[in-house]
């Protein structure tokens, strides 16, 4: 059956329901998940439910997407409501439940929210206005040429007439759906909404403790459940003394989850695709819950990786970039042979460590399993979507009995795309029968985390005589098995300087790993920009060159690099514009400093933006450091949809990066994490944050993209070089703690 | 074990686990939620309440110092969200994910009630507690300042907390 038709009929019946217009739109997920692709407007609408507009006028807009704190429950629906014409204040925000026949993609994740959502929401909001308008024109017998529209009102000049969207709606609601792809947008220099500061649509409920997060999830009859899994990754519950904990006080039920599927953390792709098994406890109260955990003994099956550590990790690293590499992920010109003729060459092995993601709201999720087979799940999760056939093929429940509500999450940072704790709370709800929250302690969320993967790359570049960079080659020691990287420890063939060095070559060698890893903000590029930007530094002091220069002559022609299929994958011309206006805001070159402070430089190709950071630092005699300025220049397109949202994105991505930078480290021993809470992974705290963070944004004329990811990056090779060059010391190994550093 | 907690302007009387901290006992009988959980030692501050007045993270506070003290969470910070902590959170659009602000919000209340005007080094050591895993420090920083030129009442020496807003009068 034509799937449109059934949205059609279902759109008619949903507004002779309410008494007024339902409306309208959805789309086939057309985001391009190839790098650096510009994502290309939806093609299929099928017309859904995204705005409500009652006879008294009221208007309601749904938030599509699961909200971790990137904005995108006030960014997209100012979409909506700038096209539909309706003051902003006006507008009451509902947030959508999972059901991607309405929404399509509702996907925390890959700073997808911008370009998968830019055009289509526009069109969904001007198609809406342009239904109200043709009922209005029908109510009056004019021409819809003849009529506008201002802040929720259809207006008729020439007979000083005037209908409320409200007034309207029911009308609006019999005509059909103008082809959203037709619909004309407003010209941006019309806009009142978009590009104009909005502040977060929670903060009122925020700052007075009332707005609920999935750990706040409240519903009667509630029951609360930890889950005990095995240190080990990978490994099995055999024994528990279940009675003694059941004896103890508020303890409902104690039980073991058998594994169903030991490739759930071992999986090298990271899509989760079963249950760890673990001890259940259910109680009353979840201290209660937690409490009995204390008395809890069990046996494990540890299973194969049981010995693995850190040190010997690293080892084998070492011992493998001696060997020859397994296998070739890139190969250009002949870096092998051009290496030993280069007038210069430099040699460096750098290495980044494991981190977790620490949420500040630990793991959790509610789940009710009903008598009549069905499930309801509230769920803080960037992924929906995976969750749902996740838990439907774990507890053998049909998706269609599932139900999940999106809970806004006390952050995410790429945690959440993983829906463990989802299928584990669902698990639990079934064997037990009632109402579950299971919440994780901090201790569980660092120890059983979907981990940035560690990595090791071993560095050679080649100058010539005129110091141009002619010849890179690395062996990048990762883990995986086989030629399959563990998730997220890959190395794109495209990353750069990909095409943009004559001779280059990548190579690698995986090592097996015990430890789950996943996807954190800005993955892969969080690390690879460490290392690629603080190398080329190293090429640029080689060739005594100032680093600017050097960057921008490496970027080379304003062009648009393509690969071998032709599609475009790397825009030099904007990275150029980025890495021109921050060193022109930051006054690169021109600006007396202390001798003891620097600026160093870095940028980074991230999720389809553009991004260059100065950093200036200051170091003491004692190590202390202290990031007193950042200048971010950022190219996400022609369109800052919500300018204070996407500061923050800058901002907070800057922070991010900083922690990540000094201190946050995840070391295994005896195949066990061995840090358990935020003691042991410290963060960036208020006065450790640089004074101030410029974000300029460089407007180009490329469509709007995502801002949640790509300003992390660069800011970990910009401090590290200018580390380098207030001091002479070179960091190829993180944390910076490591070699003596602390924040001053 | 039975007690009586001071929370938020009301006597309050609770049946609960003797180790049971006071956050849980916030959050999970009193269903005050605003309060939130992130580490469980100490660490991140997202727990900050005031007890007389003083910041405290409640994970740390056992039912037996909570008994006693005036207990004033997020929810009664003010009556109506217009303490100027939460005027200034909203007007420099603080939030992020939100998670933590409950207990920046408390510690800056905290401060300011007992510094009018504080420098941004009174921020630093005032704000030490308190983690933000979005970022949001620079916002913070720039809204206590705000914070502060919001006017506020002389708050009196024996009931500072209660009195930094000017409807608690």
């Amino acid at each position: 059956m034509d799937p449109t038709r059934i949205d059609r009929r279902c759109f008619f019946r949903v507004t002779a329901l309410a008494g007024g217009g339902i409306l309208l739109g959805s789309y086939v997920d057309p985001v391009a998940e190839v790098f650096g692709q510009p994502v290309r407007p939806a093609e299929n609408f099928i017309p859904q439910a995204f705005i409500r507009i009652t006879s008294d006028g009221a208007v309601t807009i749904i938030a599509k997407n699961p909200e971790t704190g990137q904005g995108v429950k006030t960014m997209l629906p100012m979409l909506i409501a700038e096209e539909l014409d309706v003051d902003w204040h006006d507008v009451t925000l509902e947030q959508a439940d999972l059901d991607v026949s309405k929404y399509g993609r509702q996907r925390a994740g890959g700073s997808s929210a911008t370009p998968v959502n830019w055009d289509p929401l526009r069109q969904v909001g001007a198609a809406v206005r342009q239904m109200l308008i043709a009922a209005a024109a029908q109510t009056w017998g004019v021409s819809p040429s003849e009529c506008e529209t201002s802040s929720g009102s259809v207006l008729h000049r020439p007979s000083d007439r005037a209908l409320g969207y409200g007034q309207l709606a029911a009308t609006a609601a019999t005509l059909t759906p103008p082809e959203l792809d037709a619909v004309p947008l407003k010209d941006p220099a019309n806009y009142k909404l978009i590009g104009h500061s909005t502040s977060g649509v929670d903060n009122a409920a925020i700052v007075v403790g009332k707005q609920s997060y999935g750990i706040d999830l409240e519903i009667p009859g509630l029951r609360y459940a930890v889950f005990e899994k095995c240190p080990v990754f990978g490994g099995k519950p055999l024994t528990a003394n279940l009675e003694t904990i059941k004896r103890l006080p508020g303890v409902r039920h104690a039980f073991i989850v058998e594994s169903d599927d030991e490739r759930s953390y071992t999986r090298a792709r990271g899509r989760l695709s079963g249950l760890a098994g673990g001890v259940a406890i259910v109680a009353d109260t979840w201290w209660q819950a937690q409490s009995a955990r204390q008395s809890l003994q069990v046996e494990w099956d540890e299973g194969r990786f049981a010995d693995q550590n850190s040190d010997d990790l690293a080892r084998q690293a070492d011992e493998l970039s001696q060997q020859p590499p397994a296998f070739t992920l890139r190969s250009d010109g002949d870096a092998e042979s051009t290496l030993p003729d280069a007038a210069t060459v430099v040699e460096a092995a750098y290495s980044y460590p494991f981190i977790a993601h620490a949420s500040l709201e630990p793991q959790n999720c509610t789940a009710h399993y009903k008598t009549d087979g069905s499930l309801e799940i509230w769920a803080p999760t960037q992924a929906p979507q995976d969750g749902l056939p996740l838990v439907s093929s774990v507890l053998g429940v049909p998706e269609e009995k599932i139900t999940i509500h999106l809970e806004l999450m006390g952050g995410a940072f790429g945690r959440r795309l993983v829906n463990d704790y989802m299928v584990e709370a669902a698990w639990i709800s079934k064997v037990v029968g009632d109402r579950v929250k299971l919440l994780w302690t901090r201790e569980d969320d660092m120890r059983h985390d979907f981990y940035r993967p560690g990595g090791f790359q071993y560095l050679s570049g080649g100058l010539d005589a005129a110091g141009t960079l002619v010849a890179w080659r690395n062996h990048f020691v990762s883990f995986g098995e086989g030629e399959r990287f563990a998730s997220r420890a890959d190395l794109p063939p495209n990353e750069f300087p990909a095409g943009f060095v004559p001779n280059y070559a990548v190579h690698a060698t995986l090592i097996p790993l015990g430890a789950p890893t996943g996807s954190l903000r800005a993955p892969r590029s969080n690390a690879l920009a460490w290392v690629s930007q603080s190398f080329i530094d190293e090429l640029a002091h080689a060739a005594g060159a100032d680093p600017v220069q050097f960057k921008l002559d490496l970027l080379g022609e304003p062009r648009m690099v393509t690969d071998d299929a032709g599609r475009d994958v790397y825009d030099a011309a904007r990275m150029r514009g980025v890495v021109k206006l921050a060193a022109e805001k930051s006054g690169w070159g021109s600006r007396r400093l202390p001798t003891d402070t620097a600026m160093g430089i870095a940028f980074q190709f991230d999720h389809r933006g553009y991004v260059a950071e100065v950093a200036e630092v200051s170091v003491d005699s004692a190590k202390r450091v202290r990031v007193n300025k950042v200048w971010a220049a950022v190219d996400v397109g022609r369109q800052i949809i919500n300018p204070t949202g996407a500061r923050a994105q800058v901002e907070g991505a800057i922070i991010d990066g900083l922690s990540e930078l000094m201190a946050q480290e995840i070391t295994f021993e005896r195949g066990r994490t061995v840090q358990s809470n935020l003691h042991q992974f410290p963060m960036v705290r208020l006065a450790q944050a640089p004074s101030e963070i410029e974000a300029h944004f460089r407007i180009t004329d490329n469509p709007p993209t995502g801002l949640g990811e790509p300003a992390l990056p660069p800011i970990l090779p910009a401090v590290c070089n200018a580390i380098f060059a207030s001091t002479g010391t070179r960091i190829r190994s993180l944390p910076l703690v490591k070699h003596g550093f602390r924040w001053a | 074990m039975v007690t009586t907690l001071n929370v938020n302007g009301s006597p309050t009387t609770v049946d609960v686990p003797s180790d049971m901290p006071l956050l849980w006992i916030l959050r999970d009988v009193l269903n005050l939620r605003g309060t939130k959980y992130g580490c469980g030692i100490g660490q991140c501050g997202a727990c900050t309440v005031h007890l007389d007045g003083e910041p405290a993270r409640s994970c740390q506070v056992s039912v037996s110092a909570a008994t006693g003290p005036r207990i004033t969470t997020i929810e009664g910070l003010s009556p109506n969200g217009s303490h100027p902590v939460q005027q200034a959170w909203q007007e420099f659009d603080v939030p992020q994910c939100g998670y933590c602000q409950a207990g920046q919000l408390m510690s800056a209340a905290a401060l300011l009630a007992r510094n009018r005007t504080p420098t941004d080094a009174d921020i630093d050591i005032a704000m030490n507690g308190n983690l933000c895993r979005c970022g949001t420090y620079l916002r913070i920083r720039r809204a206590i300042h705000a914070a502060a030129s919001i006017s506020a009442p002389e708050p009196t020496a024996s009931d500072q907390a209660a009195r930094v807003h000017p409807t608690d009068k």
